[in-house]
């Protein structure tokens, strides 16, 4: 473990700058925090989370997948793709840092996309601890420690220091570049941080918030649960919760014609949109209820199915901040979860 | 980067040959512009056709893998890219990748077995690459009774093979049915599920259906009548599809993808998925 | 602090379920904290005394649910509504989205809702929980001991700082006193994006809407936005889009849904309560309103049923296009 003085940081951020593009959370005018590039100047934010999640490096909103020309009968394929630069993305969070994880083994499952790997093999990820987690935290609830956030290297921030781990080969690479300006030291202060930090943890109000009740082959018991219908009543069918979810996944392939060309993008689509699943010859979800269930379905039994019974949720909290009428995950595992969920 | 691959990236196929099967269903001949097939397919897969600028979909690939030339699509005229492409000319070039899904199991559950083809209207098209791979290995195979039903006599699909090349197989036997009485039909006239009653066919059989959702319902309520078990019978399922890769996440029902562990399902299966389909 | 309270409305609800006035009451369901509350439907007493509740984190305006709620409900349903609310109540009815003789709207009075985001800036993260006492919120945390104590009016929405009406223009009961309309300042920040040169403005407005992440939040909580089928989700609409393909798109979709709310949208803030990127959406239908009031004269949408507004209607009055496009000059 190394470490540096909390005023060095901007030293450092200008180290790793000088070889990559640099990202972490800046607060808008707002006071909001979002990924952003850093320059000199620019002030690390001291919010918990970004309003948007981490995603984007890799699977941005939008994204060009390639391009045509179309001249009488003949078409000509443009292969649009360029490798990625190296880039550094500071500041995760432990439960963002997952859900990289739960979106890898979406877009690098075979057949691999090759749009998300490119970006996944050029980006490193610099996550760091929680200190104060919120009322809308439940990350451990997939087993996560905010205490102990993967990434390529992690970061421990104190009052007055900082400190550094290296997880993975590309991580020891890039602390090795920081050698001047870090010092090896031991873990004592971090572990002094994370008793503290697994303390709170034990008073979140969703302390106690299991999944018990869901995960691989409990499709049968809960897709007909009469809860669905009270649930999903004040549902508007808006998007905001796919949006900022760190793992929600499903795009959507459209054609733009720019007047000189076709280009064909992607895009975040949702799940909740009433003409996701709408085919000219007819709509398996033809309710909000049924949109709505198959999203918390995705998420709690499906996803597991087919992944080693790990959930794609990450418990960071967006959608329970976010929502138009606070219609959650936690409210859909604690109804459908049972009493002992309470 | 470029030498990443990617299927979301097409090829590029000619298409050689359009046929009017119906006045709403047509048969596209695709090969790539050097003249050959585009890729290799087992039957029952599915293949993504693009019209750049207009968009791209998923059909199921009528040709039989047995045929080396060339592949077909025959496609119902029902939406943007379908609409314009019944209007594609001979030389038209599209985009095709593929080939996604998991095929029926022709060379391991039906090896040795009778088969019993049931369809209704533009259903026949999946099952028309089945049955003349069937058809190809004939020994491979018992009896096999082909049942087809449309709306009107210019509604079937194939007619021409139909009765050509599958009525004169050895030990092929080809059961047409339309909706309503019409001028020039003296064969059967009923609706397909009702006709597979009447037919009464033994369960020493595998059966394979497609169609429009309200015909698989009553034949699959017909079959079971007859003593059919789920396991003897296969269908194929059609969902909005975007990537054919199970990532775009659409065409799921429950944990399955149409487009990846789909669409290809014996019955026993469907009945582990939650009715959303 | 609210001056009606919980109990009363829930009194109130159950002295109507029970005497068969109504079969059903929408209102506001308890969350997980104190202030993520979702509207629902209450059957009945139990429901009601577990879950109802009424606090400064009441701000849904259920307007908008009436036109599918009451489709799904036989007999009456009963709605409470802020004064603010009755205002998006009477322009649905304007426009035939819902049947009167369905609801029984009880017209409750408001002392303006707190955002949760304010609270959140003020008090920090690790809310427990938020009690009300005057005009005061005492604000439970995790990370101090003593609640942090903070003004409701510090806190209160953007559409509550700019209230426009304590007056309710629509109820089949009153509960508490009524208050009267209120001369706001809700066009001051309109004036000053007027101010602005064309390139401030349009600098203004690009760093605004870059956030937006086509999430629709913004329509689908609109009581001015309920078609069946809206042309953005149409694929053969021509403009079905679910993110900007570039970032004139990116506009498009916010300009032409202020364009079609306009003189119909009665300021009532859900939009930009719902947004989750902060876009103050609310300023582009406030813009219209007012132009409208200095084009054709005072008039706030929903505040009589049946009128026809300035924009549907003609009389020889009416301002010419050219004098509007005079008046837009090297600005417009």
């Amino acid at each position: 473990m190394r470490k540096c003085s909390l005023e060095k940081l901007d030293s450092v951020f200008a180290e790793i700058a000088n070889s990559f593009k640099l990202y972490l959370p800046v607060d808008d005018k707002d006071g909001k925090a979002k990924y952003s590039e850093w320059a000199e100047g620019v002030k690390w934010s001291n919010a918990l989370n970004t309003v948007r999640s981490p995603k984007d490096f890799f699977f941005p909103q939008t994204e060009d997948l390639m391009g045509f020309k179309c001249s009488g009968k003949n078409i000509e394929i443009i292969d649009t793709r360029n490798e990625s630069e190296d880039f550094v993305v500071f500041g995760v969070r432990a439960c963002d840092v997952k859900s990289f994880d739960i979106l890898d083994r979406v877009f690098l499952k075979d057949p691999v996309d090759s749009y998300y790997s490119n970006r996944r093999d050029h980006g490193i990820i610099i996550s760091v601890a929680c200190t104060r987690p919120a009322e809308t935290c439940f990350c451990h609830t997939f087993g996560i420690d905010p205490t102990e956030p993967a990434g390529d290297i992690s970061v421990w921030k104190t009052d007055s220091e900082v400190f550094w781990q290296s997880n993975t080969e590309k991580g020891a690479a890039l602390l090795e570049k920081l050698q001047a300006l870090t010092e090896e030291c031991d873990a004592d202060a971090v572990n002094d941080q994370k008793e503290k930090v697994s303390a709170i943890m034990k008073k979140l109000p969703l302390a106690g918030l299991t999944a018990d009740k869901f995960g691989a082959g409990k499709t049968k018991e809960l897709f007909d649960a009469p809860e669905w219908d009270s649930l999903s009543e004040a549902c508007l069918g808006c998007g905001t919760c796919t949006f900022i979810c760190p793992t929600c996944q499903c795009y959507d392939i459209k054609d733009f014609n720019t007047g000189k060309g076709v280009v064909r993008f992607r895009c975040w689509d949702s799940c909740m949109y009433s003409e996701f699943t709408k085919m000219s010859a007819g709509q398996p979800r033809l309710t909000q209820k049924e949109r709505f269930r198959q999203r918390f379905m995705h998420k709690l039994v499906y996803y597991p199915e087919n992944n080693d019974g790990l959930f794609s949720c990450v418990g960071c909290g967006r959608c329970l901040a976010k929502c138009p009428i606070s219609m959650n995950i936690v409210k859909v595992m604690k109804t459908i979860g049972g009493k002992e969920n309470e | 980067m470029n030498n990443r691959q990617e299927t979301l990236i097409p090829k590029i196929g000619v298409i050689t040959d359009v046929r009017i099967d119906t006045p709403d269903i047509k048969t596209f001949r695709v090969v790539t512009p050097d003249g050959v097939k585009p890729f290799e397919h087992r039957p029952g897969q599915c293949a993504m056709l693009s019209v750049p600028g207009v968009g791209e979909a998923m059909f199921s690939i009528t040709s039989s893998p047995t045929n080396t030339e060339y592949m077909e699509f025959s496609i119902k005229k029902c939406g943007c890219v379908t609409d314009w492409l019944h209007q594609a000319e001979p030389g038209q070039q599209i985009t095709i990748r593929g080939p996604y899904g998991k095929p029926f199991p022709v060379d391991d559950e039906f090896a040795g077995k009778n088969l019993l083809f049931i369809a209704g209207g533009v259903g026949l098209a999946p099952l028309r690459s089945v049955i003349n791979y069937c058809l190809h290995y004939r020994d491979h195979y018992g009896k096999i009774d082909i049942v087809y039903g449309s709306r009107s006599k210019d509604d079937l699909l194939d007619y021409k093979e139909i009765i050509d090349d599958w009525s004169n197989s050895n030990d092929v036997h080809v059961h047409l049915t339309i909706d309503r009485e019409q001028e020039g039909w003296d064969g059967h006239v009923g609706f397909v599920p009702n006709y597979v009653k009447e037919l009464g066919f033994d369960t020493d059989k595998t059966a394979i259906l497609c169609g429009p959702p309200i015909m698989i319902k009553f034949t699959l309520d017909g079959l079971y009548s007859l003593g059919f078990e789920k396991t003897q019978i296969y269908t194929t399922l059609e969902m909005r599809m975007k990537c054919g890769i199970g990532k775009c996440g659409r065409c799921n029902v429950g944990s399955k993808y149409i487009c990846k562990d789909g669409p290809v399902f014996r019955f026993d299966e469907l009945d582990e998925l939650p009715d959303e389909y | 602090m609210q001056k009606i309270t919980r109990e009363q409305l829930i009194d109130k609800a159950v002295s109507l379920l029970s005497d068969g006035t109504v079969e059903c009451v929408l209102g506001w369901e308890k969350g997980q904290f104190d202030y993520d509350i979702t509207p629902a439907v209450f059957n009945d007493e139990n429901e009601l005394r577990e879950n109802f509740v009424w606090n400064d984190f009441c701000g849904a305006n259920f307007s908008k649910y009436l036109v599918s709620k009451t489709r799904k409900c036989n007999g009456k349903m009963l709605v409470f509504l802020k004064p603010c609310d009755t205002y998006s109540f009477n322009q649905l009815l304007t426009e035939h989205r819902f049947d009167r003789e369905k609801v029984y709207a009880v017209g409750i009075p408001c002392e303006g809702m707190a955002d949760i985001d304010k609270i959140k800036a003020a008090c920090g993260d690790g809310i427990i929980s938020i009690d009300a006492s005057g005009d005061k919120l005492n604000v439970h945390t995790l990370y101090s001991d003593e609640p942090i104590s903070v003004s409701a009016e510090s806190v209160f929405a953007e559409r509550c700082m700019n209230c426009k009406s304590k007056k309710h223009v629509a109820y089949d009961e009153l509960l508490g006193e009524d208050g009267d309309v209120i001369e706001s300042h809700r066009f001051d920040e309109v004036a000053e994006i007027e101010a602005m040169t064309p390139d401030e403005r349009f600098a203004f407005w690009q760093n605004e809407l870059s956030r937006c992440i086509r999430c629709n939040a913004c329509r689908d909580a609109c009581p001015a936005c309920t078609c069946e089928k809206c042309v953005f989700d149409n694929p053969n609409s021509g403009v079905e889009n679910k993110a900007a393909a570039n970032s004139f798109e990116e506009k498009m979709f916010h300009i032409i849904r202020a364009f079609h709310v306009a003189g119909r949208c009665t300021d009532c803030g859900e939009c930009s309560r719902v947004c989750p990127q902060h876009i103050p959406l609310h300023l582009l239908n406030r813009k219209f309103i007012k132009d409208i009031n200095s084009f054709y004269g005072d008039y706030q949408a929903g505040a009589e049923v049946g009128t026809r507004a300035p924009l549907v209607d003609y009389t020889t009055d009416d301002l010419e296009p050219g004098e509007v496009f005079e008046r837009g000059g090297d600005n417009a």
